[in-house]
């Protein structure tokens, strides 16, 4: 059954001061909402349980790429249209760009924004693993101020992230200068356009003098929350990549996952093809040596 | 319910060229708006969600599901459903294109689909085969028709404007 969107408020302040003082203002009462391809589609299915809403769309702010020295700083409501077309993601974040290109179909790009992806908080979300592997920085902000943190420390729990009720995702922070020759993500899902993953998988990683020097493997539906593997990186770091080692790796990715059993796949499967991802971007690591 | 209605927002905006406004809940879908107040019926529901792309319309030239867009959103923009692809009459070049070749089956899917070609090749007038794909990946056809509406963009994208403006001409004529 639709929700009745009469029994719905949404305001539209029109600029990021006027939204955090309404979020100070009540706190928990309102929620926030960019583009509308998670809160919608909850409306149209009859279990939108908010009931007051604040629009984040046309918002400006939020909505800007720049690029300093350092750090190439995304807006949070920017959309997975304007990250793909960003000249430098391209360049120097591939991943995102192509975990941008997967998320829903075009008409969803269009719409949906990183900070939504983000603060929705799903575990089996697009962008996550690529921000985590990318060691991204995630500003929050309220009428309060604004803190800032690496992203790996935002989600606490199933759909529980370190937000207060008062506070919205701002921008994502990509450090530059430090992008890694290995670069990893693959999705695997039920077809390519449109599906939410039954398992993801990036990684980035370098080889010297036949040993791992670097390794960051992050993972999407695989944990309570999207996770970085680092028992996984710790049992690659330092070694040479031998048929002994990538057994190694396997079971410590196998320990440290814990997939479940659900409407797009079962645990099983998941762990299986997450130890076989891994391998894939193993081989990808040890052929880019010789 | 009539004291809520009092307190509904006006919306403006431009819809298939026209200057439009209503008064309706902020959160009705513009799916809803388009379809109940203002009759454009050629805007469809089909999932509701933002998978099947039934009701796509271009918001300020930008593909969207308008099933996921609330009515607050589109105010002030402009609208295009598919009763604005055609003008006076004269099919648009991806109707007529659709038409030549078959790429409708039961037409549920069809404004949709037309409007997501209209879309892709606003900006990429020449898209491969690929790209031809991906922009049409949001929008299920059930009858599973999809080669005929494939070869219809593809058509669209290898036929000057121009060429299909006079096949319409000669059809408006007859």
């Amino acid at each position: 059954m639709r929700s009745n969107a009469s029994q719905y408020e949404l305001v539209a302040p029109g600029s990021l001061d006027a939204v955090l003082a309404l979020l100070a203002a009540e706190p928990g009462v309102w929620t926030p909402m960019a583009g509308g391809t998670e809160l919608m589609v909850a409306l149209g299915a009859g279990r939108l349980a908010q009931r007051k809403l604040v629009s984040l769309w046309g918002i400006d702010e939020l909505r800007q790429i720049t690029a300093s020295k350092d750090w190439l700083t995304i807006g949070a409501g920017s959309t997975f249209t304007d990250i793909r077309q960003d000249a430098v993601v391209a360049k120097e974040f591939p991943l995102l760009a192509r975990a941008a290109s997967w998320t829903g179909a075009i008409a969803n790009q269009n719409r949906g924004t990183l900070g939504g992806n983000i603060v929705n908080a799903s575990p089996a979300a697009d962008s996550p693993p690529v921000l985590l592997v990318y060691e991204a920085e995630i500003e929050l902000v309220s009428a309060q101020g604004s803190r800032r943190m690496p992203y790996s420390e935002f989600h606490l729990g199933y759909k529980r992230t370190v937000m207060r009720q008062q506070e919205l995702v701002k921008a994502v922070h990509l450090p530059r200068g430090r992008r890694l020759p290995v670069e990893y993500l693959r999705k695997v899902g039920t077809r390519i356009a449109l599906a939410i993953s039954k398992i993801a998988l990036a990684g980035v990683g370098a080889m010297h003098a036949g040993k791992v020097s670097a390794v960051r493997i992050a993972a999407a539906s695989l944990r309570e929350t999207p996770a970085r593997l680092s028992a996984t990186e710790a049992a690659l770091l330092g070694h040479a990549l031998t048929q002994d080692r990538i057994q190694a790796a396997r079971q410590a990715l196998l320990q440290e996952v814990k997939p479940i059993d659900d409407i797009r796949s079962t645990a099983n499967y998941r762990a299986h093809v997450a130890a076989n991802l891994l391998e894939e971007f193993l081989e990808q690591m040890a052929a880019s040596e010789s | 319910m009539s004291a809520a209605k009092m307190q509904w927002p006006e919306i403006r905006f431009k819809v298939n060229g026209a200057e439009r406004s209503v008064s309706v809940p902020p959160m009705k879908r513009l799916l809803d708006v388009l379809r109940e107040d203002m009759g454009l019926t050629g805007v469809k529901e089909g999932c509701g969600e933002g998978e099947c792309g039934s009701c796509s319309v271009l918001l300020d030239g930008v593909l969207v599901n308008s099933c996921l867009v609330p009515a607050l959103q589109a105010n002030g923009c402009e609208v295009l459903t598919v009763e604005g692809l055609a003008t006076n009459g004269a099919l648009a070049h991806i109707q007529q294109t659709f038409l030549e070749l078959g790429g409708t089956q039961c037409g549920i899917c069809t404004p949709g689909m037309m409007l997501a070609a209209e879309s892709l090749l606003r900006k990429n007038p020449q898209p491969d085969l690929d790209e031809i794909r991906e922009g049409l990946a949001g929008n299920l056809c059930r009858c599973t028709g999809y080669m005929r509406i494939i070869d219809a963009v593809r058509r669209a994208s290898q036929t000057p404007t121009s060429t299909a403006a006079s096949v319409r001409e000669e059809t408006v004529r007859k």
